[in-house]
């Protein structure tokens, strides 16, 4: 191979690191069975950051609703398993599905106005799915939630044990799929166009490249891979409620995405990590008042400058292509 | 040269904003391997009417024709890809990428690999051999892996017209190439551009008259947004319009 | 019907009253801040701590419920809000994410998680019904639609009439050329600040009966004062008045009409005018 052949797919190879991080990730369940609770949330919640990265880090866009995705995701995923299949991977299938549709639909709605319309809309979608989940109660469960789904055995072997055990497995494994998946569709033309598009979208569209249908498509994806972790949530913990859609969900996960830096995919899975854990250290003092804290820590970090913030972090993002 | 066919024009084109009229009824013609000057003082509207032709600015009046189809509602992108490409007066470069990583994203694209997403870029071969001759050709292979950011004004100005190669244009459209460009430097430039393959039909804004001479067999000056006049180097060069325009009055009363 | 008419107006006229600072600031300083319901909670709670603890009558009540938040205001401009005018969209939208936060759980800490009740004074109470009861008029609806009215008047003919109204709107038009001009931008984002946020504040005061007042009132209100500007715009305040208007006898109408969909509408609605017109259906011009 050239020289300036491996000079352009560097990037795209998978370092040594990344590899390591995915094995530690694999063994911890062994290690502490009784946090496989709280590792399959992390795991979860990684993924459902890395989608939004898709969003605020790909495109720009500032999403205030991503999880009317999540909620999505749970919901359908719950429903099936509890009144079609109760097999994993099948509801998986299903949520996806259903977000993709939805995730497609809503893309054609953020790609006219301003940022504050954009906003909105993201933030309107949260809050319209939020209010029908409310409000159709006879199918949602309403305000208490959608009970009592049973789980069946993931590939229809490994049973869903009271530690958690499985369900992290599970959650880590999908969250190690759609990063693969994720990494080496970023790491493709379609992905350089992308980076074009962020980095000059006069001159992207100047040699070709369509931006809206690029925005639309990652848009999509996004909500699909947010669905996916939805799913997860839901059947991880046999529960989905209206929470699912709140604005704390979403707000959160910006706030994740700023502590791991955004538009390269391991800054959705570094944020989710610190948060959670900051998460479960500040709620062990204060349990109520975590959203002061948290309020305060954004007042801060965007005051003082979010670059110096995440520069530790930025220490193995590679120059160039992701 | 004028029996080549015509591969862009335009009739008639009208550009307003607000009460001005940048751009007055301006009607072009761009024959098959032409190398094409437009001159004219600052603010004469040249660039505006580039991008008319390529889609950044929508006409207030008139039509243009691309290789004898009409574009004149057809998107920016959409006109690039049907061979129509120009470079900036000011660069429009991607600054996270190195030249390579610019090169390669536009040869894949052109390529039509921006569907296919499951191969990394660069497993191509075709991508590798064109990136290769393309660096070669406007000599960017030392600084190839160098984020566009910090290279040399003179580099950057080079890879500004390599991305626009790199697409395969019928038609190019250069606004003021050497533009800011030192003088040790432009001769590499205008060298790179004069060795352009004779097919490719080129239309180039410039101030430098001595390029605009030495390059062009066609010139079209343009004032105040409309055409002054139009012809071969040697009658615009002894027009006295033109001379006017350039120069002043060229005679005092008596 | 009429009913639901008038009481969508006073509604409206009480979300026009809480929006048309975010409205303004969001047009001068191009800065999305959600902050702006905290201010407007600060007014509520302002009014309900003086009613309870110093028997301070409602109506007295009101100036202050207007001075501490426009104070308050001033001071996080100067000191806050200022750093941020030329940061990128997202880092405003999570400065002000934070601040609410702030707020919310202030508030949940001193004051506790349950909605407050304000005691409206006996002459405030009651009703007048019209035409045998078609149009049934509560007497604190009509007064906050006079009062409202009233502000919104003194509004425009400030922005119309006064030389800080014309620097206003110069301001808005552009920025640096009416700095060029010798306006001293920074004073009118800070007065502009203040005010908007005063008027957040009464707004609160005088809705915390209407709309209920409780911690996480900035957040749910949040997208209701968004709907005012987005669909407003930010270019006038007639836009965001008549947003406002619209926006209240929507939801009055469709909580009646059709309790089963409730805000389910409103929402609709909104991601509908802003697809089919993203500058707002008001506004001059894109923003």
């Amino acid at each position: 191979m050239s020289a300036i052949q491996t000079s352009i797919m560097a990037p795209s190879r998978f370092k040594s690191w990344e590899l390591m991080v995915w094995v530690v990730a694999f063994v911890m369940p062994f290690l502490m069975p009784n946090y496989s609770l709280l590792i399959s949330e992390i795991a979860i919640t990684a993924l459902f950051a890395l989608s939004l990265d898709l969003v605020l880090g790909y495109t720009g866009i500032v999403s205030l609703g991503h999880a009317a995705f999540f909620g999505m995701g749970a919901y359908a995923a719950a429903l099936f398993a509890k009144h079609v299949n109760p097999d994993p991977s099948f509801g998986l299938v299903i949520a996806l599905a259903v977000t993709t549709a939805l995730g497609a639909f809503c893309s054609l709605t953020i790609m006219r106005g301003s940022d504050l319309t954009r906003l909105m809309v993201t933030l309107g979608m949260a809050l319209i799915l939020q209010e029908l989940a409310n409000k159709l109660d006879w199918l949602t469960g309403g305000a208490d939630g959608l009970q009592g789904v049973m789980m069946g055995p993931v590939l229809g072997r490994f049973e869903f044990d009271l530690y958690g055990q499985t369900a992290a497995w599970y959650a880590i494994t999908v969250a190690l799929l759609f990063f693969i998946l994720m990494r080496r569709w970023l790491s493709s033309s379609f992905g350089a166009n992308l980076q074009a598009i962020r980095d000059n979208r006069l001159r992207a569209m100047s040699i070709g490249i369509h931006v809206h249908s690029h925005l639309a498509i990652v848009y999509t994806v996004a909500a699909a891979v947010a669905g996916v972790a939805g799913g997860l949530h839901a059947q991880t913990t046999g529960f989905a409620s209206l929470d699912v859609f709140s604005f704390d969900r979403s707000a959160d996960l910006m706030l994740m995405l700023v502590i791991g830096g955004t538009g390269w995919l391991w800054g959705g899975i570094a944020g989710a990590v610190v948060f959670k854990f900051l998460h479960s250290v500040i709620s062990a003092i204060t349990p109520q008042y975590w959203t002061f804290w948290i309020g305060l820590f954004l007042v801060v970090l965007v005051s003082v400058g979010r670059e110096k913030f995440i520069r530790p972090l930025t220490w193995f993002k590679k120059e160039g292509a992701p | 040269m004028s029996q080549a066919p015509i591969v862009l024009e335009c009739q008639n084109l009208v550009k307003r904003f607000g009460g001005i009229a940048a751009t007055q009824h301006v009607s072009l013609q761009l024959h098959q391997g032409a190398r094409h000057a437009l001159i004219g003082p600052n603010g004469a509207g040249k660039t505006t009417l580039i991008n008319l032709l390529t889609g950044v600015l929508q006409p207030s009046e008139g039509s243009i024709q691309l290789l004898g189809e009409d574009i004149t509602q057809l998107a920016l992108y959409l006109r690039v890809r049907r061979g129509m490409v120009r470079t900036f007066q000011i660069n429009q470069l991607f600054d996270s990428f190195t030249p390579l990583q610019t090169l390669a994203m536009t040869v894949s694209q052109h390529f039509g690999l921006g569907s296919k997403w499951w191969k990394p870029i660069g497993t191509d071969a075709r991508v590798i051999d064109r990136c290769e001759a393309l660096l070669e050709q406007f000599h960017l292979t030392e600084v190839m892996n160098q984020p566009t950011r910090v290279l040399a004004y003179g580099k950057r100005r080079l890879l500004e017209i390599a991305i626009a190669l790199a697409c395969e244009p019928r038609v190019l459209l250069l606004d003021e190439p050497v533009a800011g460009v030192p003088a040790g430097e432009r001769k590499e430039l205008l060298r790179t551009v004069s060795a352009l393959p004779a097919d490719v039909s080129i239309l180039l804004i410039e101030h430098d008259m001595d390029l605009v001479f030495s390059f062009a067999n066609r010139m079209t000056v343009l004032v105040n947004g409309a055409v002054l006049t139009e012809g071969t180097p040697e009658q615009i060069a002894n027009d006295d319009k033109v001379r006017e325009v350039y120069l002043g009055q060229s005679h005092v009363n008596a | 019907m009429l009913t639901i008419l008038f009481d969508g107006i006073a509604y409206g006229m009480l979300l026009f009253i809480l929006a048309v600072g975010l409205a303004v600031t969001m047009g001068l300083m191009n800065f999305i801040n959600l902050a702006h319901g905290a201010f407007a909670m600060a007014g509520g709670y302002i009014t309900v701590l003086l009613m309870q603890h110093a028997s301070v009558p409602f109506l007295a009540c009101l100036p202050i419920a207007f001075i501490v938040p426009a104070l308050l205001g001033a001071l996080l401009e100067k000191t806050l809000y200022r750093r941020m005018y030329s940061k990128p969209h997202l880092d405003q939208v999570l400065f002000s994410i934070g601040l609410t936060f702030m707020a919310v759980a202030s508030i949940d800490y001193f004051v506790g998680s349950s909605p407050q009740i304000i005691q409206l004074p006996e002459y405030l109470k009651g009703r007048t019904e019209l035409w045998d009861g078609a149009l049934g008029m509560g007497h604190y609806r009509l007064c906050i639609i006079a009062v409202c009215a009233l502000l919104t008047v003194l509004l425009q003919s400030v922005l119309s009439q006064t030389r800080f109204g014309s620097r206003l709107r110069a301001s808005v038009d552009d920025q640096r050329v009416a700095a060029g001009l010798g306006i001293d931008v920074n004073v009118v984002f800070l007065v502009t600040f203040a005010v908007g946020s005063g008027l957040a504040g009464l707004g609160g005061a005088m809705g915390a009966e209407v709309l209920g007042l409780d911690p996480i009132f900035p957040l749910k209100f949040m997208i209701y004062f968004l709907i005012v500007v987005a669909v407003g715009g930010t270019s006038s305040i007639t836009g965001p008045l008549l947003a406002a208007l619209l926006l209240g006898i929507a939801d009055v109408a469709g909580k009646y009409y059709i309790p089963k969909l409730g805000a389910f509408i409103v929402y609709s609605l909104m991601i509908v005018v802003l697809i089919w017109r993203p500058q707002g259906l008001f506004s001059r011009g894109s923003k």
